[in-house]
């Protein structure tokens, strides 16, 4: 573990990605101490204002605050990546340890259910699982879920696999140790360092899948203060007020690429064997 | 004949992957709640045509039944008629496709042109300015929302000096300047994630070859570092950057969908995106079983064109 962190703080790019999640962990707890307005109310005195000393990053069409928007907006980002990317963890780990230790038909059987999954695209995916269940913030972490759990499963599995035969292993089934502790105390964690690198980049996938269904209208609730809602908001504006598209973007941008640049140093500090960059 | 083998064997392992995805389609219509006649007819509902349609689709019959006629009618080409237009879904396909085509062809070229000379480079300059603007492509590209990049070429391009259009899609038959013309934001947009994705493959790929024997033995012949790089190196490199190019396809085809809607291109993404806005779930339903096939077809064409290339692979 100590060795682990050495490495991570070795690594420069790791580092500024670990700060800027910082920051954006920081905005997201104290957005509304943080936000000059309520990132809901409507100013019908100051609708589409140019960044300035009256709105540090504007207002949009609705007189609406955009610095308080994206503040409050890091809330929704990290809340919908937290989830989503937590029930992939979970579904992705029960099916891909299943498959992988039990082998033969399950292993089959699984297997070939997450092909299902992998072979439509993931944005079609959660545009058919949205136009389902309907626009809601919930099904959105769903959506984004069930998406990302295949990739869980098959990291999960393929770990699984590489320790089943190992001698340890063996051991501790020669000692006696049923098969639940067997895979909850030696087998998963050899697993851990490899889906510790997938959590961290799946929360870039959850945030641009997040911000790209609400983009397309199919993601949150209308009113809520979303970057990827911001952004459609701002579609229409484009040549009168650019700053409702450009910072709501900036802010999707400096997000995923912190979980990207934590994730890549982590894949390298973690596990030796992954290392090269490859996505 | 190895390799018509293996041809089969792996159709043979992708057809029930198909059929899974089929009946995933399939059950799409039904999950959602309501007389599946009402919602499969939509605006164009009367009492009568509900009628024709349970007794043509059978949907008196329990699930299975009714999944298998559905399947004889999708095999034959009948992926049913859009609820909001009465059309074909099959001709309202067909009628987009060249969009979506040129789009992610166009920006699948756009990313190989990227990434190949960008990773390679990176990798022959290990650690200094060129790796360095690789690494800076290859991060951002991962990290800026497609529709995003968009946006800002939109900004850039079309409301500031360059006066590109901004959106909408002009067929090459009525003029081939102009459609490129519409087309050249879009594919731009849409491939920097590829791009990257490709590039991050590449260098990698070819840092693991400049330290083989091989290039070592091919320096020490007196081989140009320009021929070493380009030609033996690359040779090699190219495999695993093949791997990744069926993966890619499904991002195109999904990103196409956001992009084909910041653009206002008629494409099949956009098709997907108003069958949901108009709740057209026959058409939505026709949209993910065809998307779903063809990467699944892109897929296989990837494995056996690496089969092809590569001895060592047919050999397993």
């Amino acid at each position: 573990m100590k060795n682990t962190w050495q490495a991570f703080r070795m690594h420069r790019m790791g580092m500024v990605g670990a700060v800027l999640l910082a920051l954006l962990l920081g905005s997201a707890l104290f957005a509304p101490l943080l936000s000059p307005r309520d990132p809901l109310a409507m100013q019908t005195d100051a609708l589409l204002t140019a960044p300035g000393s009256d709105a540090l990053l504007g207002t949009d069409a609705l007189g609406r605050d955009v610095l308080s928007r994206i503040l409050h907006g890091s809330r929704l980002a990290l809340h919908v990546g937290l989830v989503s990317v937590g029930f992939a963890l979970t579904a992705g780990c029960l099916l891909g340890v299943t498959a992988g230790y039990a082998g033969g038909k399950t292993d089959y059987v699984i297997s070939r259910f997450l092909d299902i999954l992998f072979s439509v695209p993931d944005v079609m995916l959660a545009l058919a699982i949205m136009a389902v269940l309907g626009q809601k913030t919930t099904n959105v972490m769903l959506a984004i879920g069930i998406v990302y759990t295949p990739i869980f499963a098959r990291v999960a599995r393929g770990e699984v696999l590489r320790v089943k035969r190992a001698l340890f292993v063996e051991a501790a089934r020669s000692m006696g140790v049923r098969t639940l502790p067997l895979i909850v105390r030696h087998i998963l964690p050899a697993a851990v360092p490899a889906l510790i690198v997938q959590t961290t980049l799946s929360f870039a996938f959850a945030v641009l899948a997040e911000s790209a269904l609400s983009f397309l209208g199919l993601g949150v609730e209308p009113d809520t203060p979303s970057w990827g809602m911001m952004l459609r908001d701002g579609k229409d504006w484009l040549d009168e007020a650019w700053w409702i598209s450009v910072f709501p973007g900036m802010a999707i941008t400096l997000t995923v690429l912190s979980f990207n640049l934590v994730g890549d140093a982590l894949r390298d500090a973690l596990d030796p064997r992954l290392r090269g960059g490859a996505a | 004949m190895v390799l018509a083998f293996m041809f089969l064997r792996r159709l043979f392992s992708v057809f029930p992957v198909w059929l899974g995805v089929s009946v995933l389609s399939f059950g799409l219509l039904r999950l959602i709640p309501g007389d599946t006649a009402t919602m499969m007819l939509g605006t164009r509902y009367t009492e009568e045509r509900a009628e024709r349609l349970r007794e043509r689709m059978g949907l008196d019959q329990p699930l299975p039944v009714q999944y298998v006629r559905w399947l004889g009618r999708v095999v034959r080409g009948d992926l049913g008629e859009s609820a909001y237009t009465g059309r074909p879904v099959r001709d309202e396909l067909l009628e987009r496709l060249p969009v979506t085509l040129q789009l992610a062809g166009g920006a699948l070229i756009t990313a190989l042109l990227i990434a190949i000379p960008l990773g390679v480079l990176g990798a022959a300059q290990r650690g200094k300015a060129g790796d360095y603007a690789a690494q800076v492509v290859g991060i951002s590209g991962l990290s800026i929302p497609n529709f995003w990049l968009g946006t800002l070429l939109i900004l850039g391009f079309s409301l500031g000096p360059g006066g590109l259009p901004s959106g909408g899609y002009i067929s090459p038959s009525v003029s081939l300047a102009q459609n490129l013309r519409h087309m050249l934001l879009p594919t731009v947009a849409l491939s920097l994630a590829v791009a990257a994705v490709l590039l991050r493959m590449c260098r990698s790929a070819m840092l693991e070859i400049l330290d083989q024997d091989f290039m070592e033995l091919a320096r020490a012949k007196g081989v140009s570092r320009t021929r070493l790089l380009w030609v033996h190196g690359l040779k090699n490199a190219w495999l695993p950057v093949m791997t990744v190019l069926g993966i890619q396809a499904g991002y195109l085809l999904g990103g196409s969908v956001v992009i084909e809607s910041v653009f206002r291109l008629p494409g099949i993404g956009s098709l997907a995106l108003s069958a949901i806005q108009s709740r057209d779930y026959v058409l939505l339903q026709g949209v993910i079983l065809f998307v779903a096939t063809a990467f699944l077809l892109i897929n296989l064409t990837v494995d056996l064109l690496y089969a092809w290339i590569d001895p060592r692979m047919r050999a397993s």
